[in-house]
């Protein structure tokens, strides 16, 4: 087994890491202060290639490997840029555009790839409905054909990038006598009649990255803009489990080394009782933990991000440890970050308490932690 | 137009630096290194020249082994290719001069552009030794770079104004801070980098003696900062800065 990146993954990973201090990271406090999407953040992603990395050229893209494309998430996460702007990032990437690519025509590629890639238009993706969450099965928006075009009805909720979205990917049932079998996934542009936003929810973190319902009304789009075939919609949605194993918990890896540094520098500075407080073993043990959590999620999650490389397909067994383990395990280095800086680390300006609470997104989003037991122990 | 670049490698700017206990330099097993910023502005100068008008743009790292690894930087930014003067150690400032002298019989570019000044040991003499020893006209630090012809016009910031200078070409830019923000290399161009040309050459290829004319004899961290002191009042203070501080 390989375990090295090569000399250009490392180059682009420090280029990321000096893009963003640069560009973003002396942004965010104010967006975070403000529970507002930096629009100009994201358009700067896009500009520096992030939002495209993994598609090709041709269609705006950076052409890169799955690897890579991990890399770059985990070097945003260790710059230090907000884990709402990394959630808006891997929706809009992973769970809109990626989808429309993999499963997309010819002609709805080049329709929306090269802008999504860009970041002139945002996308977004809505799977969860207020009664249909882990449960995604029992879905009850419905797409019914009327010749040449589909009626949507029903309505969605907790949709990253939902209010601010050009493009959504809609999941919504062709066949409401079959469960996952019923499901096709379709494109809705902003502005079409009938489709709306609700108002963004207020959340306990990533709050940069703004969330709301999606309501579907009578709202008639043209035919060519199913995804795929009818009924392929639930396999549409399993296949970005590769990229929201890897990609989307990236930042929380590189999030971990940012935290780590922090304390490590704060540690060595900081004195009480005569003392560094990085000499108390307290301190010390505190700081092992946090490297130990980013060393094991970080082999996580690169497992699965090579393994797609490989054309290896999915383990899902190995796709839930990773989910699990970067949303429960956070939970304690992220909190001794917050301690080990003291009143400081329960005060905004020292970064720590927004990990903390975007961190706690990890065991809910995109498959909560209950469910990856419960597929870890139903494939063991 | 062709463009020659020359950049260097430095140690990290954001790191701190310690000198080595016995003086003889600055410990740099720890450190990490990048091309000198300003060097980066010149290359993201010659590159914009390029996409202008068209041409080729050169960079030329000299120094140790690792030199190449700042070279390849340069070429992921947009320039063409690579050459590497592998002198061991760093040489001084008169020695990087004669190396460039010599490269530019060979390369006959229009232009050359470094940057003002490497920010590790600060010098801020290669580009003017370069234009004496060539006999070609020089404009260090500018701010602005405009082409017409073969003329180049340079602004250039100095105390209380801009000055603005005419140079003939072929001659000597050095970039100062304000000339340009540098790109970022994108992944395509960090991978189309990886296949381009770094042509290796020795100073004896060269036919130059790199034996240094400057020695660094010791180094030394300055002086740690006292503490300040507390004065009573105002007569206390003019008493002791007549007195003993003698600067009034
Ligand atoms: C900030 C944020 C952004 C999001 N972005 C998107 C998005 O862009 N697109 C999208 O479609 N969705 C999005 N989601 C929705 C997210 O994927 C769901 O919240 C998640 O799948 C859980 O569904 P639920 O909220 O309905 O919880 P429920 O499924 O109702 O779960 C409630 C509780 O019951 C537990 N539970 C449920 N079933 C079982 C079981 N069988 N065994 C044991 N325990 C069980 C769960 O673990 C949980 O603790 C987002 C959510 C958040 C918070």
């Amino acid at each position: 087994m390989e375990f090295s990146f090569t000399k250009e993954q490392l180059m682009f990973k420090k280029e990321v890491i000096r893009f963003a201090k640069k560009e973003i990271v002396p942004r965010i406090q104010e967006f975070e202060l403000k529970k507002q999407f930096d629009f100009e953040s994201f358009k700067k992603l896009g500009d520096f290639g992030i939002l495209g990395l993994h598609f090709p050229e041709e269609y705006g893209g950076g052409g890169a490997d799955v690897i890579t494309t991990v890399l770059a998430g985990e070097a945003l996460g260790e710059a230090g840029v907000d884990g709402g702007l990394t959630l808006a990032y891997g929706a809009h990437t992973f769970l809109c555009a990626d989808t429309i690519f993999s499963h997309g025509t010819e002609e709805q590629r080049k329709k929306y790839i090269p802008k999504l890639a860009s970041g002139e238009w945002i996308g977004c993706m809505g799977l969860t409905e207020p009664n249909a969450g882990s449960d995604v099965a029992s879905m009850t928006s419905t797409a019914e054909k009327k010749g040449d075009k589909y009626i949507l009805n029903g309505s969605k909720i907790f949709i990253t990038n939902g209010p601010i979205a050009d493009v959504s990917v809609v999941y919504a049932k062709t066949d409401m006598e079959k469960k996952h079998a019923g499901i096709s996934a379709f494109i809705v542009e902003k502005g079409t009649p009938g489709f709306s936003a609700g108002t963004p929810l207020i959340k306990m973190g990533v709050c940069t990255s703004q969330t709301s319902e999606l309501y579907l009304s009578n709202c008639e789009i043209p035919a060519e803009n199913l995804l795929g075939k009818e009924g392929d919609g639930f396999n549409m949605s399993l296949q970005t489990v590769e990229w929201d194993r890897s990609a989307l918990l990236a930042p929380f890896v590189g999030a971990a080394t940012f935290m780590l540094n922090r304390c490590v520098a704060y540690a060595k500075d900081r004195e009480q009782f005569g003392r560094k407080i990085g000499q108390f073993q307290a301190i010390k043990r505190k700081i092992a933990n946090i490297r130990i959590f980013g060393e094991a999620a970080r082999n996580l999650v690169y497992r699965i991000a090579w393994c797609k490389d490989q054309k290896k397909p999915l383990n899902h067994l190995e796709a839930a440890v990773a989910k699990l383990f970067v949303g429960d395990w956070s939970m304690g280095p992220s909190n001794d970050a917050v301690v080990l800086h003291g009143g400081y680390g329960y005060c905004h300006e020292y970064d720590m308490e927004r990990i903390f609470r975007d961190s706690r997104l990890a065991p809910i989003g995109g498959g909560t932690s209950d469910i990856q037991r419960m597929i870890i122990s139903k494939l063991i | 137009m062709k463009i020659l670049v020359a950049a260097k490698r430095v140690t990290d700017p954001d790191m701190v630096i310690k000198v080595k206990p016995d003086g003889s330099g600055i410990e740099l097993s720890s450190m990490s290194f990048k091309m000198n910023p300003f060097d980066e502005i010149a290359i993201e100068e010659a590159l914009r020249i390029k996409e202008d008008k068209g041409g080729e743009v050169v960079v030329a790292g000299i120094g140790g082994d690792k030199t190449p690894t700042e070279i390849r930087y340069g070429l992921s930014m947009g320039a063409d290719r690579g050459i590497h003067v592998n002198t061991g150690v760093d040489p001084d400032s008169d020695a990087v001069a004669r190396i460039l002298a010599k490269l530019l019989e060979m390369e006959t570019p229009d232009l050359v552009f470094l940057g003002k000044q490497a920010i590790d040991v600060d010098d801020n003499q290669v580009a003017q030794l370069l234009a004496e020893y060539l006999g070609w006209p020089q404009a260090c630090f500018a701010s602005r770079v405009d082409i017409e012809g073969n003329k180049a016009r340079v602004a250039r910031e100095v105390d209380g104004g801009i000055e603005v200078k005419e140079i003939d070409l072929p001659g000597i830019i050095s970039a100062d801070l304000r000339l340009n923000e540098p790109r970022y290399p994108a992944l395509p161009a960090i991978m189309k980098a990886k296949k381009k040309e770094i042509k290796q050459v020795t100073p004896a290829d060269l036919g130059v003696d790199i034996t240094p004319k400057v020695v660094i004899r010791k180094m030394a961290e300055p002086p740690r900062r006292k503490g300040g002191r507390l004065v009573a009042d105002v007569a206390e203070l003019v008493k002791l800065l007549r007195e003993e501080a003698r600067v009034i």
